[in-house]
């Protein structure tokens, strides 16, 4: 990789106090712009990982670093207020409209109502949902795709550098999921975010990634663009994933 | 900026208020110490009800005292504990309780002993007067109905204990658990059943008569030995103590109103047993007013009251609904009473409830535990607890209140916590992640989104004081309780229909208000459309 990496772990392990690792030791460098995927099955370690970048799990071992500072350094209201975050089902707040949702992070960052509805509007339109017809509803009141696109437009409203997704499109059908990967790829081509993403689904990962680390056991087993992996699976379990993906 | 503050201001401003309701109605409730006021008390049966009206009316006919009724209290214990801690001055009390259920002595000796001994040792023990003896002695008896005496030649409770086995006891509640009751006319006598059951007073006649029971204790001087055909058993082995009639007065009240010892002492030897047998009988069938019947009493030992100081009192024998017509101005103020008292506790217990919930949210280790003690107070029976408040609190409306604001604790508790806890974890978590504080979360998501369930715990713990509160009657809170004891003294069901139906009445708008306030604290978004 060229550039400096702008988000990096650096052995970091997770052991719970019952004993269980939950990481056991994971090196990983995200470069300015990147999309990396993580992928496994569920226990594999990977959604841990991802919590660390925000500080919703602190690592027992090991430093996680963002733009080369070390996250324990800083506070982690700030940290995650300039760190995107997309869950799984969205995690939308039910009783407040879809603008409000939007402006969560504008509002905790103080921007006046004018920027925050006009960031909100332009948010709405980037990921593909009008603003007349959407932004006065409640979430209850949106399909499970438009919840999505709202949570990625939420993740997106304070123009943070680093976005986090966890299995963000894993409850969708497939028809859904296919137009928001093209979105996806989309977004990522114009916003040059630096992305990690969380996915049991390696189809996907091929898909929206530009590398991929296959995690197994709380073990980053393999790290490499699709391609690598394609041809050089360094791992029996990549190489099976691998097979099973071509099934 | 300025919204934050007028928010502030109109809250602050709304707490004041809130809390000076607060405070008059606690000033309201308590015993007034004004020095002009003495406040008489009575237990919750007829005969007691009766002599505190005749001590209340000749007070207020005699002297310039003002004189507050306290009549119907639960039994001798909430009685006594009610004179010790002065939230009463004067009640009537039989010398044979004193000795045993108070002194806890065994009975022994005649009338003069007995008394002797109450007069020296409540005056050593709590500066409490025995006032001379009204003249009748009201004491427990066994009665059994004539025609089984005549047919097993019954006179005496020996004899009663030769054929006991094949008989069926039906007693009431204060004797079955005395020690000068049940549990001690079994020893020394040998009495064995075939079966014993627990009967209100006024119910026990009516099972003698359908035969349900054989054998049931009375008092000596009941109207209704007459009219129910009843044959008192001789106590051959002087088993009951002496219990004459007498008013008991705080030595405190006596000191400051000489002019109450004097007054009452008019009283004395006045009474016979016949005389108050008649009065009772018009109390318990006529259905007669005590404040009628103590008129009478009062007029035919001589002691005429001033007329007009007296109401007239109204006839009890219309039917139901003219009753309650007749009845509404008290009713009114009675339900009045009722919404008061509720309304205390349930604030009282919002203020505290709630932010117990929302502490042990954020501490919660602590949480089980405090609910769980919480949710055992709820199984205290409510009665218990309202005797467990006299020692402390005396009687009328404080007690009261502090029991039924201890019920309202667990539902309101319990609701904020686990509704806080509860509030939709996947938008909490996403919240939190993209970098709001934990306070943040609180007040913008976990509370509103709690909010309907804080107020279903509120509603629960509304419905359920509005319901309890019948009880407070029993140690003198008023509300829509009174005459729903009084009415099961008297047996009378137009009474106690006229105290339960405005209550459940009560507690079903009490209900729907609540609900129509939880829907509004519904936040918007929560119902899915399509």
């Amino acid at each position: 990789m060229p550039s400096e990496p702008i988000l990096e772990a650096a052995g970091v392990a997770k052991t719970y106090g019952d004993g269980t690792a939950a990481l056991a030791g994971i090196d990983l460098a995200v470069s300015p712009g990147e999309t990396v995927a993580l992928v496994g099955e569920s226990g594999s370690g990977k959604t841990t990982l991802l919590r660390t970048f925000n500080r919703m799990v602190e690592p027992s071992a090991g430093a996680v670093r963002i733009e080369g500072k070390s996250v324990a350094d800083l506070d982690p209201i700030v940290l995650r207020r300039r760190t995107g975050y997309v869950p799984q089902d969205g995690g939308l707040i039910p009783h407040w409209r879809v603008e409000r949702n939007v402006e969560l992070v504008p509002r905790l960052l103080g921007w006046d109502a004018a920027r925050r509805q006009e960031r909100a509007r332009e948010m709405l339109e980037l990921v593909g949902l009008s603003p007349e017809a959407h932004a006065r509803r409640y979430p209850a009141e949106l399909s499970g795709g438009q919840r999505q696109r709202v949570a990625i437009a939420r993740a997106l409203a304070a123009d943070p550098p680093v976005i986090l997704l966890d299995e963000p499109f894993g409850a969708l059908d497939a028809l859904t999921r296919l137009e928001l990967h093209r979105q996806f790829l989309d977004l990522k081509k114009t916003l040059g975010k630096t992305i990690v993403l969380v996915t049991h689904d390696l189809a996907e990962a091929f898909r929206l990634a530009d590398r991929i680390g296959v995690m197994r056991a709380g073990r980053l087993l393999q790290l490499g663009t699709p391609e690598d992996l394609a041809a050089r699976p360094a791992d029996p379990y990549v190489q099976a994933l691998l097979e099973l993906r071509r099934v | 900026m300025c919204r934050v503050r007028c928010a502030h201001h109109r809250a602050s401003r709304c707490a004041q208020r809130t809390l000076r309701a607060i405070v008059i109605l606690l000033s309201l409730s308590l015993p007034l110490q004004a020095a002009d006021r003495v406040v008489i008390g009575s237990k919750n049966f007829e005969e007691s009800r009766l002599l505190a009206e005749m001590f209340a009316q000749l007070l207020e006919s005699r002297t310039d005292l003002e004189v507050e009724r306290r009549l119907g209290l639960a039994g001798t214990q909430v009685c006594f504990e009610a004179l010790k801690s002065g939230a009463i001055d004067v009640y009537p009390e039989y010398t044979g309780t004193g000795l045993v259920s108070i002194l806890g002595e065994q009975a022994k000796g005649g009338p003069d002993q007995t008394l002797n001994r109450v007069r020296s040792e409540f005056l050593r023990r709590w500066n409490v007067w025995w006032l001379a003896p009204l003249g009748f002695e009201n004491s427990w008896e066994i009665a059994v109905p004539k025609e089984l005496a005549d047919r097993e030649h019954l006179s005496t409770i020996s004899d009663l204990a030769r054929v006991s086995k094949r008989l069926h006891g039906g007693f009431g509640h204060e004797f079955v658990g005395r020690e000068d009751g049940l549990l001690g006319l079994e020893r020394v006598y040998g009495l064995q059943w075939a079966s014993v059951d627990h009967l209100q007073q006024a119910i026990q006649y009516q099972a003698a008569k359908r035969r349900d029971i054989d054998a049931l204790d009375v008092y000596s001087t009941d109207g209704r030995l007459i009219l129910y055909n009843l044959k008192v058993l001789r106590d051959d082995r002087d088993f009951f103590p002496p219990y004459e009639a007498a008013a008991l007065v705080r030595g405190e009240t006596l000191a400051k109103h000489p002019e109450v010892g004097s007054v009452l002492g008019l009283l004395a030897g006045s009474l016979s047993e016949d005389a108050m047998r008649g009065f009772n009988l018009r109390l318990q069938e006529k259905h007669e007013s005590e404040v009628v019947v103590a008129r009478d009493a009062l007029r035919s030992i001589g002691l005429v009251v001033k007329e007009g100081s007296i109401a007239e009192p109204v006839s009890r024998k219309p039917g139901f609904l003219a009753y309650l017509w007749s009845q509404r101005r008290d009713l009114g103020r009675l339900t009045l009473e009722h919404l008061g008292l509720s309304a205390a506790a349930l604030l009282l217990g919002a203020l505290v409830s709630i932010p117990l919930g929302l502490w042990l949210e954020r501490h919660r280790r602590w949480a089980e535990a405090v609910i769980r003690v919480l949710g055992l107070l709820q199984t205290v029976p409510s009665l218990a607890l309202l005797a467990f408040m006299i020692p402390f609190l005396g009687v009328g409306i404080v007690p009261a209140i502090v029991a039924l604001w201890i019920y309202s604790l667990f539902p309101i508790v319990r609701n904020t916590y686990t509704g806080v806890r509860d509030a939709d974890p996947r938008a909490v978590e996403a919240a939190t992640a993209l970098g709001m504080t934990p306070g943040q979360v609180l007040r913008q998501i976990r509370l509103p989104l709690a909010a309907p369930v804080v107020m279903a715990g509120v509603r629960t713990a509304a419905v359920l004081t509005v319901g309890t509160a019948t009880l407070a009657a029993f140690i003198g809170a008023g509300g829509l309780g009174e005459p729903i004891v009084t009415g099961l003294q008297l047996a009378d069901s137009s009474m106690i229909l006229s105290g339960a139906i405005p209550a459940a009445l009560l507690a079903l708008l009490v209900d729907g208000a609540l609900g129509l306030v939880e829907r509004a604290l519904r936040p918007a978004g929560l119902e899915t459309r399509g």
